[in-house]
């Protein structure tokens, strides 16, 4: 039987130092992913680094334009922050709505957007809302993030710190569940700021991607109607039992349209 | 029987068996370890159908904590897993029953399939060495889809070179042909009863003990029929006597059918237990659930409605390929013949029906009875067929069902069954005031004003359960009784225990029962216990499906109170020196008819087990009866439901708004757990019609193998349901009246939901949506009407 090591650092340096004498441990934070993919047998980690002992990493912050979020600060604790309830309600939206109770209360979001799942939530968030991912090494805007299916622009040793995300002037989430699983069908995203409007879909691609159409669309008017006949390609959208890509494509606007009259609400 | 002023029947007394269960103190199988417990792990096929050209081992034998490990060749010698019921097929035939072998031979046939099974020290060890067997596979082609499998140029079994298992007709075939040639319309709809996984919230598990000091064993397992579950294990696979098996079911967390059935893990387990020499433990993991248990339904059938000009039915024409499965589980042959095609009559006056079913092997997993069995697909047929035709035909749905009711009983279906009482229009009446159908129109125009079509649907359906008479079943194939045993023991205090070959797997039985027996007593409801599920207390058993438990089991124990009543007449007329006939028992008091003496039921127990002063050369002391009872027909709940589902035409998603739904369910005892079983069915019924959909891709592999993709009905799928309960038409010939609740609501419901988006849709020139009506699905059929 395999064994595994578990290690709890004090600092993302003791964290990067453990990583980067073990090519097959994996950095452990909510584990609501890694932790069924383990039982499952499709990750076999020889250690496990636990960044729950790093209270920097569980903070949340709020300025004026920016909400920074701590790679271990879990869902619950961002859906229950009243600077994010404040200044980004629709991300507290975005937290509040992931998984279920157990979810939330454990998963991350630098936990999640590391793992660049194609249907989860906050990859959206954090694109439409033109995060930038801050590392231990670097900051990475949100746009040269996100890279494919399960794949992240970080490097090999690279640990995220914190999320800064800008506060705009509206913005929304819809999510359209697949019925089973509940994750993101489609998810939308919308966020003005000023006279830019961002527009990014999870569920739908290899990852979290924006559409410039929509974007284009609803920036001369931020307004429902502008979604109206605004066609998506269903090219490289996924396609699975649950819908194909052209239902994908086809669902993108609608969503766009009611996260756009819900961000106006 | 005595209905007091306060009766226990028709009460809604709490569950007895809730303290347990809510506060954790419920004992399932798993629940259960035994001294030097070991355990096992399955090695199961990655492939739909591969032939084994080698098994190697020898890795995992030397792995830590292994005790045994064994693979079909070790099995060989032993019997398949047998099939209950024989079908006949039109030409003559038996079905074709190829072996299913408790560990695959040479060939495995469907994705999780066992190849072998690895016993250690613990369950880590057994998981970690079935991981070290190697298993040389040469994969065969698969045959997956229901409607071609019998053209499909692979065969699964040799005895069945064609895929067919059988093809099977009930009816008058000519007779129909000559009403379809008079009739002023014919309405057709070919259509798909979705395949089903069970998903009972506890998972099937097992654990066997052989006792070397008396050559006995116990198997403790998740079973709906322990004693079934004993007879075919010892009788037909293992050849082990039958009277040194003792068949444990302990709490079990539901079954909906797919506990019924005798399945390969237990029965490894038990033949291994003597080799291995400690008792072995197997839970199914979910995935393996999802893979092993019996799945339900998947139909395919065309229909054919013949009409006169008013609207009346003259004829029923039903052709259906059922998927077997790999191979034929239990009871897997009945369920598409004897429980589907017979019901197709459904609640109408329908003189001619002809109904050929073909039942077909595919490389999937076997499929059996599920919650219904059969009757929700025959319901499905004819309940989506009837609304159809009444779109065609212009005439209102509730009135071309009125036209078509059958009104006098009993009446002889074309299709062998004689219901023996109902009241169609009432509950039908019932359920429009409920359902608030006068309101339609407005709730209508309010979501149009929101840009979403809603639609209303309605569902009439008949079921035939408390199966079943054993003579009329021995007749159509089954190979097995049908009756049902009941033990009352009274004990020298008064107090009660009861033994029923009943299975309550969330039933409620140990309180139903408890309000039978302490009612005809009159004795308190604490005063009874109800036991079931161990072959070692219970005298016979035949187990709890087909809604049967209180119409069968429960007519048993009242036969036995009966006796016990009887016996105590006797004991009493000897205290109170009167003649036997002047004893009358009334509220728990033996009388002297027309005097104030009495004994208690209590005194009278006790006499019978102190017998000083007893009629000793006439009458054994002690008071304990035993019954059988084996029903003279089936019993036939029926209901009407009403639906109002929300469309979105621009995601295709399906709100249910409202359901409402009146049942007959003949006599009830407790009605709080008869709506919970309402609710129960409902949520399936849904659950089939919205959200459920078994997918194999086409190479056998499932694709909806986790709750990741099989998407189970959730509480806020559901809206707040309105039901009742008939005052209802009891049934004639069982001694309560009850007709059983189980399953009819699973049964009913499904065609009421897609009745209710067909009519939401209607004005797009939809006419048929199939289950699930996923958003997808629904969207599909959107963009296809609108091409």
């Amino acid at each position: 039987m395999s064994t595994v090591s578990y290690h709890r650092p004090a600092s993302v340096a003791e964290a990067a130092r453990l990583l980067a004498g073990n090519h097959d441990a994996r950095l452990l934070a909510g584990g609501q992913s890694m932790l069924p993919s383990v039982r499952l047998g499709l990750l076999a980690p020889t250690a496990f680094i636990d960044l729950a002992g790093i209270p920097e990493l569980q903070r949340i912050r709020a300025d004026a334009k920016a909400i920074s979020i701590g790679a271990m600060a879990t869902h619950a604790a961002v859906a229950e922050s009243r600077e994010v309830q404040a200044q980004i309600p629709a991300l507290a939206q975005v937290a509040s709505g992931i998984g279920d109770r157990q979810v939330r209360n454990r998963g991350t979001i630098g936990g999640s957007l590391a793992n660049s799942d194609p249907a989860s939530d906050y990859p959206a968030a954090a694109l439409g809302l033109g995060a930038t991912i801050h590392t231990n090494s670097r900051a990475l805007a949100a746009d040269e993030f996100f890279k494919g299916l399960f794949e992240t622009a970080l490097k090999p040793g690279e640990i995220i710190s914190a999320v800064s995300l800008p506060v705009p002037d509206r913005a929304a989430y819809v999510k359209f569940l697949q019925p089973a699983s509940r994750f993101a069908l489609v998810g939308v995203f919308v966020a003005q700021f000023g006279k830019t409007v961002r527009v990014a879909v999870t569920g739908a691609g290899a990852c979290a991607f924006r559409v410039k159409a929509l974007e284009d669309a609803l920036a001369k008017n931020f307004a429902p109607q502008s979604c109206d006949g605004v066609v998506v390609a269903a090219t490289r959208l996924n396609s699975d039992i649950h819908g194909s890509a052209e239902y994908r494509a086809h669902l993108i606007p609608v969503l766009t349209r009611r996260a756009v009259l819900q961000a106006l609400g | 029987m005595n209905a007091s002023r306060t009766s226990l029947i028709g009460r809604s007394v709490e569950r007895k068996e809730d303290y347990r269960f809510i506060t954790g103190a419920g004992q399932y199988t798993d629940d259960i370890s035994l001294p030097q417990q070991s355990y096992a792990c399955f090695v199961r096929s990655p492939h739909a159908h591969a032939r084994i050209r080698a098994i190697e081992t020898a890795a995992a034998h030397a792995a830590p904590g292994v005790l045994a490990i064994f693979t079909g060749k070790d099995f060989a010698a032993i019997g398949g897993l047998p099939c209950g019921w024989l079908i006949t097929s039109m030409d003559g035939t038996p079905m074709k029953e190829p072996k299913h072998p408790v560990i695959a031979e040479d060939v495995v046939r469907h994705v999780g399939d066992q190849v072998a099974i690895v016993i250690a020290d613990s369950l880590a060890e057994a998981k970690a060495a079935a991981a070290l067997i190697e298993v040389d596979y040469d994969v065969l082609p698969a045959v997956v889809d229901t409607a071609t499998a019998a053209r499909n140029a692979t065969a699964i079994h040799s005895v069945a070179p064609d895929n067919i298992c059988y093809t099977w007709a009930i009816g008058d075939a000519a007779a129909v042909d000559a009403a379809f040639a008079k009739a002023a319309h014919v309405t057709r709809l070919s259509f798909i009863n979705n395949r089903l996984i069970p998903n009972a919230i506890e998972p099937r598990a097992a654990n066997a003990l052989y006792a070397r000091g008396d050559d006995s064993y116990t198997l403790y397992v998740t079973s709906q029929n322990p004693h079934v579950e004993r007879l075919l294990m010892t009788a037909f696979v293992l050849g082990l006597p039958e009277h040194k098996v003792r068949v444990v079911a302990p709490d079990v967390g539901g079954g909906f059918g797919s506990k019924i059935y005798l399945y390969a893990e237990e029965c490894a387990l038990v033949w291994a237990s003597k080799r291995v020499g400690r008792p072995i433990k197997w839970t199914a993991e979910r995935s393996e659930s999802f893979l092993t248990d019996a799945h339900g339904r998947d139909h395919v059938t065309t229909a054919e409605l013949a009409l006169d000009k008013d609207g009346k039915f003259l004829a029923l024409r039903v052709d259906t390929t059922a998927n077997m499965g790999a191979y034929l589980s239990t009871f897997a042959s009945c369920i598409p013949t004897i429980l589907y095609a017979t019901l197709l009559a459904g609640q109408y006056a329908t003189p001619q029906i002809y109904c050929r079913v073909q039942a077909v092997f595919t490389n999937t997993a076997p499929v059996d009875a599920y919650r219904g069995a059969g009757r929700p697909e025959a319901t499905y047929v004819l309940e989506r067929i009837v609304e159809l035709a009444a779109r065609e035909l212009k005439i209102d749905p509730v009135e071309l069902r009125r036209r078509n009711f059958i009104r006098t009983f009993p009446y002889a279906t074309p299709v062998a069954l004689t219901y023996d009482t109902g009241d169609y229009e009432a509950t039908l009446k019932r359920v429009l005031e409920i359902a608030d159908v006068k309101g339609f129109s407005a709730r209508k125009a309010a979501s149009a004003a929101k840009g979403l079509l809603r639609g209303i649907g309605y569902s009439c359906y008949i079921e035939a359960c408390g199966i079943a008479p054993s003579n009329i079943a021995g007749a159509l194939g089954a190979r097995a009784g049908l009756y049902e045993a009941g033990e009352v023991r009274v004990h020298p205090t008064g107090k009660v225990t009861v033994f029923t070959g009943s299975h309550s797997h969330g039933q409620g039985h140990e309180t139903t029962f408890a309000q039978v027996v302490a009612q005809m007593l009159g004795i308190g409801l604490d005063d009874v216990d109800i036991q079931h599920g161990d072959t070692a207390k219970v005298l016979f058993g035949v187990g709890t499906y087909g809604s049967r438990s209180l119409a069968v089991g429960g007519s048993a124990i009242v036969k036995a109170v009966d006796k016990v009543i009887a016996k105590g007449k006797k004991i009493a007329a000897h205290l109170l020196e009167a003649g036997d006939s002047d004893i009358e028992f009334v509220n728990g008091e033996f009388r002297v008819v027309g005097t104030d003496r009495k004994k208690a039921f209590a005194e009278v127990a006790f006499a019978a087990y102190v017998p000083h002063n007893y009629p000793l050369d006439k009458l054994e002391p002690g008071l304990n009866e035993n019954a059988f009872y084996d029903p003279t027909n089936f019993t036939f709940p029926a209901g009407s439901y009403v639906c109002e589902a929300e469309v979105d035409p621009s995601t295709g998603v399906v709100r249910i708004d409202r359901f409402a739904a009146c049942d007959d369910f003949g006599n009830v005892v407790n009605p709080m757990i008869v709506e919970g079983q309402v609710h129960g069915g409902l949520a399936q019924g849904i659950g089939q019609a919205l959200r459920e959909g078994c997918a194999y891709n086409s190479d056998g592999q499932l694709v909806t193998g986790s709750f990741t993709d099989y998407a189970m009905p959730r509480a806020d799928d559901l809206p707040q349901f309105v039901v009742e309960t008939a005052r209802g038409t009891p049934c004639t010939h069982n001694p309560l009246g009850v007709k059983g609740c189980g399953e009819a609501v699973a049964i009913g419901s499904p065609p009421a939901v897609i009745n209710a988006i067909v009519d939401a849709l209607a004005g797009l020139g939809v006419r048929d949506v199939a289950m699930p009506a996923t958003p997808y699905r629904v969207w599909q059929t959107i963009q296809a009407a609108k091409r």
